[in-house]
């Protein structure tokens, strides 16, 4: 530790701590452009200037000099910082007026506007007129692709949202042509941004150049009302901020959780906004001669129930989908237990996982932040840039670090790192466990939906836990076998054992025509019910199972209702309400509740905070919010002695198209155009 | 200085010449291994040289596939550095010095010259053979104003000898490189002012004298400065001439 003084502070930090963050530790702030946290540094803005003595007799920027640089005094005093000297005052003051000598007059249009680092720290180091009396250069505005608008006169070339596309994304798509006065940023002969992290250079950019382009003069910052929330567009349970104005969601930010998605979110969670609003169900639809008719709640539930009456428990059955909440999916599994019905499962996607197998063979068990600390990543099944992109701009910063073997089993996809392709399917998995225990402290699987999704899914994972036990995967204090979901319910479905009962049929089953003769559909998308069962759907959207529904029970989309979710990890989370459902939509606990009474079932709550006070009961870690439960890596012992006859077909990733996963961002809009480019793109790559 | 695009019209494509391949191939394993960016510069420059003096879309994508790197990487670099010409230049292309000492000197008229001969700054002439940008200091500042013309620079340049030069090089006849008034490098003018004495370059002694060879090294022992002399070379025959007044 190194002592340095700070404004007469004297704080003592680490050597390799930048005099930028020094000064934060003893409490002064220093104004900044190019600098951010989870960059590398660049130093080029000169807003961070500082004075210092045991250094340069001259402004330094803070962000690019670090503590161990100063000198200590004659007799040995800490080296001086000075963030408020005049001379401090001065230079800052003259970087301020170089920066706005370019900078147009247009924060009344600029979508920044009331959030713009410039604009604030104008107020603080601007004077109130320029001396510069020569025209202002103007730069053409570059085409980045349906996300980000430019307006690239606003750009003070702070070079973050190129560094964040290199360094974070790695997609290195971003650049700066010319030089000096004629610098731009731009893409190659402005191509679209490829990325799927594309959206976090607007929050970057420290003024107005890079702007969102869907929400392109929609709203002020100062208007809207600000939520915290949980993503479901993933299972990794991204921290956002739902902007709302009205009860119309706006926008959707990040907020900053280090254990999961640092400050980032992938596009699919910021773009899918306007899928809220479109091919919404807003009031209860019956089937009449083949076609869904408008009904009001008393005559879809006596339809239901009449179903419900004609038919036995065995020939009832329910299914869950990937964006239902823990409550709503418990409150459908206690009406089913009371309905005496075995048939459900929360695995529409057909995956083999079950609580049976102990926890810990469906929980991302070495934790997100674990990526950190690991030295060798095993991806098997997964195609992690499409599944969880944040999570692989983890994955990609641990590989860039250095001394981080990557492996993968399965697709060979561009995953924005590079990696030993060691096969396609289960045969080179099973290749694994005649290999000797790897020498790596902390090795680490991660098995995506691509390995498990199938029918020889168990057998799958028996041998990743057999390949991982035997490869030091999991050991005393380190467990690194992972499992990487792509669906927010799916952590959460499973620690409430919504699988099927004894002698229950599992969704694939139930899906088979014939199967069953009542189906309810818990927001359900993503599975083909076959002709002859009576499906009862509750959801959001007019989507895949709207259009195969009997009845249709309006839900609310994910920022219309509270709810807990447990992403990939085991974390539960707390998902906040930022407005309300359209219409006649309820929430979905709301409904169930109704429902029950119908089919005379009624459930034991009144009230969400009821429901919740008896999932809390039934299952005490999740009222433990934003806590991992650890989960018992003992089970993968047990899983691993399972065995099973194993497929010879390939690995392959349940995602095709990231953009269009479920049905919020199949009715977005955005999401669409987004998801055309891709396969543009991907039809000229194959070409 | 201003805003560089590439060219509107652009070849379909490029592709090294096999001896220039081998070139690059040679620059290139100048750099450890993953650190084969670093050849970007030499390969735009071949690049450029082999391709009429001018950076084409395909070259800079194909040194980018070349070295692995994005194709913006290469774009940022051609873009960076001036002396990459992005949209094609004549068969002679003229860089004028404009910096102080050649403006001092007469760059201005020499810029009359082209202006006249060729057309604006950065244009092309209409038959392709001559072409003229101007740029700042080219380090000739002794024997100024000059240009630079394709690889080579030609100095002590007035309105007509840069306009004889002009015609010589576009006719094809033979010209004479570096000063046009006939000094060697950047000697003064009018000859040899100081360090006339062809005495002081005599040898004195086979061990003291100037200038090492080979068969002199220091031995063991003895002070360096026995051996390491100041080692002036004696001056050229030619300009030894007395000064002329």
């Amino acid at each position: 530790m190194s002592k340095i003084i700070v404004d007469g502070t004297e704080v003592d930090v680490p050597p390799e701590y930048t005099l930028l963050q020094a000064c934060e530790a003893a409490g002064a702030e220093i104004p900044r452009f190019c600098f951010h946290e989870r960059l590398s540094i660049a130093g080029n803005c000169r807003m961070c200037l500082v004075e210092v003595k045991g250094g340069p007799p001259k402004p330094q920027a803070s962000c690019a000099m670090s503590v161990r640089d100063l000198r200590p005094g004659p007799n040995g005093e800490p080296p001086v910082v000075l963030t408020n000297s005049p001379m401090v005052t001065k230079a800052r003051h003259g970087v301020m007026e170089f920066l706005l000598i370019n900078h147009p007059l247009d924060c009344p249009i600029c979508d920044q506007g009331g959030e713009c680092d410039l604009q604030d720290q104008a107020m603080a180091y601007g004077v109130d007129s320029s001396r510069f009396k020569e025209n202002k250069r103007a730069v053409e505005d570059k085409y980045l692709g349906a996300l980000v608008k430019t307006s690239m006169n606003r750009c003070i070339q702070c070079t973050r949202c190129v560094r964040f596309m290199t360094e974070v994304a790695g997609v290195p798509e971003l650049g700066a042509i010319g030089r000096g006065e004629d610098m731009e940023i731009t893409s190659y002969l402005e191509r679209a941004l490829t990325s799927e992290l594309q959206g976090n250079v607007i929050d970057l950019c420290p003024v107005g150049a890079l702007t969102s382009k869907p929400y392109e003069f929609k709203a002020r910052p100062w208007e809207l009302a600000k939520t915290e929330s949980v993503d479901v567009m993933d299972a990794l349970g991204s921290a956002i901020r739902i902007d709302s104005r009205g009860r119309e969601v706006m926008r959707i930010l990040p907020r900053v959780n280090d254990a999961i998605n640092e400050e980032w979110i992938s596009d699919k969670t910021r773009y899918n906004v306007d899928g809220l609003k479109v091919q919404r169900l807003d009031r209860p639809y019956i089937r009449k001669g083949g076609k869904l008719v408008p009904a009001s709640w008393p005559e879809a539930f006596a339809a239901i129930a009449a179903k419900a009456k004609a038919t036995t428990p065995q020939r009832i059955g329910a299914i869950a989908g990937d964006l239902a909440s823990v409550e709503e999916m418990f409150a459908l599994k206690a009406l089913m237990d009371k309905l005496g019905v075995a048939n459900i499962d929360c695995r529409q996607d057909g995956s083999k996982l079950d609580p049976k197998f102990g926890r810990a063979s469906y929980l991302f068990n070495s934790t997100i932040a674990g990526i950190e600390q690991a030295d060798a990543i095993m991806i098997i099944g997964s195609n992690p840039r499409l599944e969880a992109p944040v999570l692989n701009a983890r994955i990609r910063r641990r590989w860039a670090r250095g001394d981080c073997l990557i492996g993968v089993v399965g697709e060979r996809a561009d995953l924005t790192y590079s990696y030993n392709y060691l096969g396609a399917g289960p045969d080179s998995l099973a290749q694994l466990l005649d290999h000797p225990p790897a020498d790596k402290t902390k090795p680490m699987f991660i098995l995506g939906a691509g390995a498990f999704a199938r029918p020889d899914g168990a057998a799958v994972l028996a041998l990743a836990a057999k390949a991982a036990l035997s490869l030091g995967v999991v050991k005393d204090g380190w467990n690194g076998f992972n499992v990487l979901h792509s669906a927010a319910s799916r952590v959460g479905g499973l620690d409430l054992g919504f699988t099927p009962g004894e002698g229950g049929l599992d969704a694939p089953g139930m899906a088979k025509a014939g199967a069953l003769d009542l189906i309810f559909n818990l927001g359900a998308d993503e599975i083909q019910i076959e002709p002859g069962a009576f499906v009862v759907y509750i959801g959001t959207h007019g989507d895949r199972g709207a259009h195969r529904a009997d009845v249709i029970l309006p839900g609310a989309a994910y920022p219309e209702k509270t709810g807990i979710y447990v992403n990939t990890e085991g974390r539960p989370q707390f998902g906040d309400r930022a407005t309300f459902p359209p219409g006649q939509a309820r929430e979905d606990w709301a409904i169930l509740r109704a429902l029950s009474d119908a089919l005379g079932a009624r459930l034991p709550f009144d009230s969400l905070t009821q429901l919740r006070a008896t999932v809390n009961a039934a299952h005490p870690h999740l009222a433990r919010l934003d806590e991992i439960t650890p989960a018992d890596a003992g089970a993968l012992a047990n899983l691993a002695s399972l065995g099973g006859a194993l497929d010879k077909a390939p690995f392959v990733s349940p995602i095709e198209d990231f953009y269009l996963t479920n049905p919020i961002a199949r009715a977005s809009k955005v999401m669409a155009e987004c998801s055309a480019m891709a396969k543009a793109r991907a039809l000229k790559a194959a070409e | 200085m201003s805003v560089r695009r590439l060219a509107e019209e652009q070849p379909t494509s490029f592709e090294f010449t096999p001896e220039n391949r081998a070139w690059a191939d040679q620059q290139i394993a100048k750099y450890p291994p993953g650190r084969q960016n670093s050849a970007v510069i030499s390969l735009l420059w071949r690049a450029q040289k082999q391709n009429d003096y001018w950076l084409s879309k395909p070259a800079i994508e194909k040194v980018a596939e070349i070295l692995g790197m994005p194709y913006i990487r290469v774009l940022e670099v051609a873009t960076f550095y001036t002396m990459f010409n992005l949209a094609p230049v004549g068969r002679q292309h003229v860089q004028l010095c404009g910096t102080t000492p050649c403006m001092l000197r007469g760059a201005e008229d020499l810029k009359r010259v082209c202006e006249r001969r060729i057309g604006p700054v950065g244009s092309v002439a209409k038959d392709g053979a001559l072409s003229w940008v101007e740029v700042e200091c080219l380090g000739a500042c002794c024997n100024a104003p000059m240009v630079q013309i394709n690889d080579d620079y030609y100095e002590d340049l007035t309105a007509e000898s840069f306009e004889k030069l002009l015609d010589d090089l576009v006719a094809g006849r033979p010209v004479k490189k570096g000063s046009q008034i006939g000094r060697v490098s950047s000697e003064p003018v009018g000859g040899l002012t100081s360090l006339i004495d062809p005495s002081i370059y005599k040898r004195t002694s086979p061990t003291s004298g100037a200038g090492l060879e080979d068969s002199a090294a220091k031995k063991p022992g003895e002070p360096a400065n026995v051996q390491e002399s100041p080692a002036p070379s004696p001056p050229i025959a030619d300009s030894t001439a007395p000064r002329r007044q």
